[in-house]
Formats: structure tokens, C-alpha cells, sequence
């Protein structure tokens, strides 16, 4: 990973020199945006004031506590983590410092037990090879956490405690639920909220600034509505735009919401429609075609929940009867359902509810 | 000699009968230079496969087209050997992960590093990463998506992915926030007859509209199944015959006896008459969700209204087993039952009424 994100930090100058020497410039290297606008310090961290604070105590020489990040997706929890180790160790020590692992390496008790307990046990200077005073411990950045066995938690509990004086360990989630109470009670929590609005635009902003991209409010309105606060989804979903739509033209929201898959407003306002019908045939029709056309049935699951919550023809009874039937749908899907009858199961339970729910 | 589908297959973005906008866009992508992972999902026989193969083609040149088969192993960590058959091209390799069941992880791990690891030696002429294609990734299993997620990251510099899928539902959000997605929706049934009708020109055949429309409305949308039906028709008879019925795959007839035979009796004897039926099906490899659907179609004519609901969750509670347990023949029959149950307390509340 680190490698990975000093590519990104020299990225730009080397790509210069490449595309200047090979004739075509589809030689360059590429790098995700989602890596380029990466916070560089933990003051470039958005929105996530309490443990900004807590990080910047520990930059001027104070201890760090073992940490615990837990919230949804896109909201810059590995990035806070990786800026501050970044900061704290420098661009040469961190290498040895850091010891990154995710859903992706190897992580079974026998990893923790070997490779994380020995890592832990190695012990840090005081100093940087450049002079500059630093931290005495290292980081042990255990991403997506909640993808971990309970065995490999178990496990960790104890090398939490004993290798205190060399080592912090970081763990990063999204559901907190999931972590073992004994890790949780080691750690000091923080969750992270999702981003504002405001945030997220004037970041947007910034970014087609920085990159040249034509983009109009409307089509930044879409990306942050269907990014839902999610800041590396809005970042990607304008760069597959602005890479579709080539340099010269403007992104429009029809664009966007072809990428993100969404299902247009009009649609969805059809089925329901097609519900209070009370008719079996045209409904069986209709959500044929929803499938022909491609869409997700999970994406037409949580598009149609915040429809009908906001549903002011429903009565609370009648939500909650679907909303409960929505659950079961989408657990079903989950698993590996069929979509096509789930949705014909959901749909039918709005149909009953709508024409004959009083 | 080879069938219409693979004959006519368009091999450039410039040739595509559908989705045109679509085409450009990828055109503008290939030309950019700057070139994402794609996950491209869609309906079968929407046409998700030609549009990668024409993708290719314009990246790579018709060099991709020299296809070969090879055999690849792998060991899992507890020792085991795998073998999977990839489709490769000097560019490009091509391989469905799920064909190894549980294990596809290993699969997904050593293969992308495998090719990652090797730069293209003349980056020159040609583009200096490597595609990997991977078929059915919603049937890849939860670790192994979460594997994908780091290895996408990790060697963007060397190598690109095309991920495709029939739905992104089974998708972990991890991987579709990192894909560019490519809905591919299946070709309306004006398309279809369209493509019907300029394939059969190219033949030197007429195709009668109404043949056509027929055969369009049959395949359900499905371009690859009008292709064939259609030249199913051409061996049986020509020149063709609008009265004539498009035929049907003898177990859609099947499906369709059987379904009858449910909504005419409901006894327990009938119920194991339906059991031999179901086997029969099953041993000729139908997938049971099909037979699930085709069942729940046919039998929902019988019903109405109220009752209609309460069939359609039971099929979706059922197929749902079906999806988690072992064996197919338990959740189909269990189906067959319940609505023989429904069905005849609805006769017989009818009944009621009436005296």
C-alpha cells in the first residue's frame, strides 16, 4: 500500500516525462483520482473533528491511545490513519513503521499470531535518520476489521496488551457490532459521520478544478445524491464520467446516473403506479422489464425504500408491513435469490397494501 | 460452417446493432488511453460478452482474436490442486472463477498475479497493461470479491479488469465503487427483429415480418436464443412459414404439461407424479430456478387476485431455500405442494360459497 501511495504522490511529474517521450499520450501512467486527492496531512481530513484533535495532540508528542474507526464506507477512515502515520514517521521510516493488513492478505489467527506478534515485538527509536524526534512505537493498521474471524480477534486481545510499549494498533471497521467487546474495550472509538453535503461539493469542486473537468451543478447535485455521503463513490463516479465523456465535453447528470445504475425517478414512480393497478398481469410485465433492462433489484430496493417512507398515501402500518417484507427481500437477494420472484414477492405485498391494505 | 450467432457477431464498437451511445462511450475510452476496470452487468444474451471482445479489439487490435485454450493449476493453502481452463490471447486472458467452487479465492489471487507481475515488453506499440476478464463474478464467493478489492489497487499499473455479471445485486459495494459500471440492457423486441431480419438478408433468406416479431416475442428478449430459434426454423422448413409456430425447447412444453397436470388434481398420487416429472427435468439439467419460474408462470394463470400474492411469496420463500440448501428436488416439490394446498382451499371456500 505504501508503495502504492507514493507512486501516487510522485505520480504526476513521472507522467509528464513518459508521455513526453512516447509519441502517444495514452501512455501515461494512471492514477485513480481516489488516491491522488487523498488527504495528505490529518488537517486535510474532512468533517471528522474529534479524533483530527485527538491525532494532532499525539503529532506534538503526545501518547497515542490503540484506535478503533468505525462508520460507513468513504468517509476517510483508512486515509485519516495512513496521513497520520505519514506525518508522524516521515516518508522513510514509515515503511518499517506501518504494517498494513486487510480483507485481502492472508488474516487467519495464524497471521496474527506470527506475522502481526512479530512485527509487535520489534522496538522503535526514538528518532527519525533525519534528526527529527518521533514516536517510539509503530502502527499496526488492521483495515476492514470486521471481516475478521472472532478466532483472529481472540488472538489479538492479549498482543494488544503486552505489546503496548512498541506498538498501536488501528483498527478500522465498518460495523462496530462486529468487533469482540474485549478489543472495543481496549481501544478508543470513533466514528466516523458521514460527509455534508457541503463538504462533498466544495471537495468535488476542487477536484474538476484541479483535473479541467466541464462539469454543470445539476450533475454535481446527482453525483452527491448517489453517492449517499460516500466520498470515494462521488470520486469515482466523476472520473468514470469525465473519462466517458472525453476532455472537451461537459459531464451531464444523464451520465452519472448511468454509472451508478441508478434507476430513473420516473420508473420507479411507474411501479408504483403499476401497484395501486391492482392489476397481476401489468405488474408481472413491468418488473420483466426492469430485469431486461439491467437494473439491480438491490438498487431498486433501496431506491424504492426511500420512496415509500416518504409516501404520504401509506399509512404507518401499511410502511411498516412493507418495509418488514423489503428486509426479508433483501436478505433473500443477499443470499442469492432469484431477483426476478423476489421482486414480484415485494411488489405484490405493495399491491396488497395499496388496494386493499384498509 | 458455424452457427449464425458466432458468424454474425459484431467484432468492432463500430458494428453494434444496439446501445450506440453506449459504444461511443467506450470508443472515447479506449482513445483516452485512460482505461478503468469495467464491470459490465446486463441480462443474459444482451450482448455483455461482444461488447468486451469489441472493447478488446479496439485496445489491442485484431490480435486478440487468436484465441487458445489453456489449463492452468493451482494449490490451494491446504495443499489441494486445482485445475481451471482459461481463454487467453496474448493481451487478454479470460476465466470463470466459480468453476472452482469454495476455492475460487486461490484462483483470483494467483492468477491476476501471475499476469500483473509481467510488464508487456514493448510498450510502444502496444498498451502497457494486460486485461483480465473475469465471467460470473456474482457467483464468486464473499472472500474471494474481498480479495478482488486490494489486487485491483495493487496492480493498476500492469493490468485491468472486465468483471462481468447478470446482476450487481451479488456484487460487494467494494468492488462496484471501484468499476466503472456498464449496464448492458437486453435488445428491445423492434431490435431484434431488426438484427433478425438483416442476419437473414445476409444469408440470402427472407424472413417474413410477422416471422420475425414472432420469433422476437418468443425469445424473451434474449438475442442470442432469437438467433438460434431462428435458425432452428431455417433447418426445418424454408421458405418460411408465418402460420407455422416457432418451436419451443420440448422441455418449455414439458413445463407446461406438468403445471397443468398440478392446477388439474391436487392429491398426494398426483404429487408424486409431479416428483417423477421434476427429476426429469432436473437430470436433463435445467436449472431449478428456471423450473421454478416457468412453474410459478403457468400456475399463476389458474389463480386470482388474492390468492395470486400469496403463490408468488411462496415461490420466492421457496426459490430462496432452494438458493441455500443442497438439494433442488425438496424446494420444488415443497412448492408444488403448498400451492396444491392453497389452490384447493381456495376450490373448496368457492365451494362454500356457492351453497
Amino acid at each position: 500500500m505504501q508503495a502504492f501511495l507514493k507512486g501516487g504522490t510522485s505520480g504526476p511529474s513521472k507522467d509528464k516525462a513518459v508521455s513526453s517521450d512516447s509519441s502517444s499520450s495514452s501512455k501515461a501512467k494512471i492514477i485513480p483520482w481516489v488516491e491522488k486527492y487523498r488527504p495528505k496531512t490529518v488537517e486535510d481530513v474532512a468533517h471528522q473533528d474529534e479524533v483530527v484533535a485527538v491525532l494532532k495532540k499525539s503529532l506534538e508528542g503526545s501518547d497515542l491511545p490503540n484506535l478503533l474507526f468505525y462508520g460507513p464506507p468513504g468517509t476517510g477512515k483508512t486515509s485519516t490513519i495512513l496521513a497520520a502515520a505519514r506525518q508522524l514517521f516521515g516518508p522513510e521510516l514509515y515503511r518499517e513503521r506501518v504494517l498494513e493488513l486487510n480483507a485481502s492478505d492472508e488474516r487467519g489467527i495464524s497471521v496474527i499470531r506470527e506475522k502481526v506478534k512479530k512485527f509487535a515485538q520489534l522496538t522503535a527509536g526514538r528518532a527519525r535518520p533525519d534528526g527529527k524526534p518521533c514516536p517510539p512505537f509503530k502502527i499496526i493498521v488492521l483495515d476492514e476489521a470486521d471481516s475478521m474471524t472472532k478466532d483472529a480477534q481472540s488472538a489479538l486481545r492479549r498482543t494488544m496488551e503486552r505489546e503496548t510499549k512498541t506498538t498501536r494498533f488501528c483498527l478500522i471497521c465498518n460495523y462496530v457490532s462486529r468487533i469482540i467487546e474485549p478489543i472495543t474495550s481496549r481501544c478508543a472509538k470513533f466514528r466516523f459521520k458521514p460527509l455534508d453535503d457541503d463538504i462533498l461539493t466544495s471537495r468535488l469542486k476542487a477536484i474538476c478544478e484541479g483535473e479541467g473537468v466541464d462539469i454543470d451543478d445539476k450533475a454535481v447535485a446527482t453525483v452527491l445524491k448517489s453517492s449517499e455521503g460516500d466520498m470515494r463513490k462521488a470520486i469515482m463516479f466523476l472520473q468514470s464520467a469525465s473519462r466517458l465523456c472525453g476532455k472537451d465535453s461537459t459531464v451531464s447528470s444523464d451520465i452519472i446516473l448511468d454509472i451508478a445504475g441508478v434507476v430513473p425517478g420516473e420508473r420507479l414512480e411507474q411501479l408504483i403506479a403499476t401497484c395501486s393497478s391492482d392489476s397481476y398481469e401489468d405488474l408481472d410485465v413491468a418488473i420483466r422489464e426492469v430485469i431486461m433492462d439491467g437494473f439491480a433489484a438491490s438498487q431498486v430496493l433501496s431506491q424504492l425504500h426511500d420512496n415509500i417512507v416518504i409516501n404520504e398515501s401509506l399509512s404507518d402500518k401499511q410502511k411498516s408491513i412493507i418495509c418488514e417484507k423489503m428486509a426479508e427481500v433483501d436478505k433473500s437477494l443477499m443470499d442469492g435469490a432469484d431477483e426476478y420472484l423476489q421482486l414480484m414477492a415485494l411488489f405484490s405485498t405493495i399491491m396488497t397494501q395499496i388496494c386493499h391494505g384498509n | 460452417m458455424s452457427l449464425w450467432v458466432d458468424k454474425y457477431r459484431p467484432t468492432t464498437l463500430g458494428k453494434l446493432d444496439y446501445h450506440k451511445e453506449q459504444a461511443a462511450h467506450l470508443r472515447k475510452l479506449v482513445e483516452g488511453g485512460d482505461f478503468p476496470h469495467l464491470l459490465v452487468y446486463g441480462p443474459s444474451g444482451a450482448g455483455k460478452k461482444t461488447r468486451i471482445m469489441c472493447t478488446l479489439r479496439e485496445l489491442y487490435g485484431p490480435g486478440v482474436e487468436k484465441l487458445r485454450i489453456e489449463q492452468s493449476q493451482f494449490t490451494t493453502p491446504s495443499n489441494k490442486k486445482l485445475e481451471i481452463s482459461t481463454i487467453s490471447s496474448n493481451y487478454h486472458i479470460e476465466v470463470n472463477p466459480s468453476d472452482v467452487g469454495h476455492n475460487d479465492r486461490v484462483v483470483i489471487q494467483e492468477l491476476i498475479k501471475n499476469v500483473a507481475q509481467v510488464n508487456q515488453l514493448d510498450t510502444s506499440t502496444q498498451k502497457n497493461f494486460k486485461v483480465v476478464v473475469l465471467t460470473e463474478v456474482d457467483r464468486l464467493s464473499k472472500e474471494a470479491q474481498h480479495a478482488l478489492r486490494r489486487t485491483m489497487e495493487k496492480y493498476m499499473a500492469t493490468c485491468r479488469l472486465i468483471l462481468c455479471c447478470n446482476s450487481t445485486s451479488k456484487v460487494i459495494p467494494a468492488i462496484r465503487s471501484r468499476c466503472l459500471g456498464l449496464r448492458v440492457a437486453a435488445p428491445s423486441v423492434d431490435e431484434i427483429c431488426q438484427i433478425l431480419t438483416t442476419v437473414c438478408k445476409k444469408e440470402g433468406l427472407t424472413l417474413p415480418r410477422e416471422m420475425a416479431e414472432k420469433v422476437a416475442e418468443k425469445s424473451g428478449r434474449n438475442l442470442r436464443r432469437a438467433l438460434l430459434m431462428c435458425e432452428a426454423c431455417r433447418v426445418q422448413q424454408y421458405p418460411f412459414n408465418p402460420e407455422r409456430d416457432v418451436s419451443e425447447p420440448d422441455w418449455e412444453i414439458y413445463l407446461r404439461e406438468t403445471a397443468t397436470l398440478i392446477a388439474q388434481q391436487q392429491s398426494p398420487k398426483r404429487l408424486l407424479e409431479v416428483r417423477g416429472r421434476l427429476y426429469e427435468l432436473l437430470t436433463h439439467c435445467i436449472p431449478p430456478d428456471v423450473i421454478m419460474k416457468g412453474l410459478l408462470k403457468e400456475l399463476l394463470q389458474v389463480c386470482d387476485g388474492q390468492m395470486k400474492a400469496e403463490v408468488v411469496h411462496n415461490a420466492a420463500y421457496y426459490e430462496h431455500r432452494l438458493q441455500q440448501g443442497q438439494k433442488a428436488i425438496y424446494h420444488l416439490e415443497a412448492f408444488v405442494a403448498k400451492f396444491m394446498a392453497i389452490y384447493k382451499r381456495f376450490l373448496e371456500e368457492g365451494i362454500a360459497d356457492i351453497f
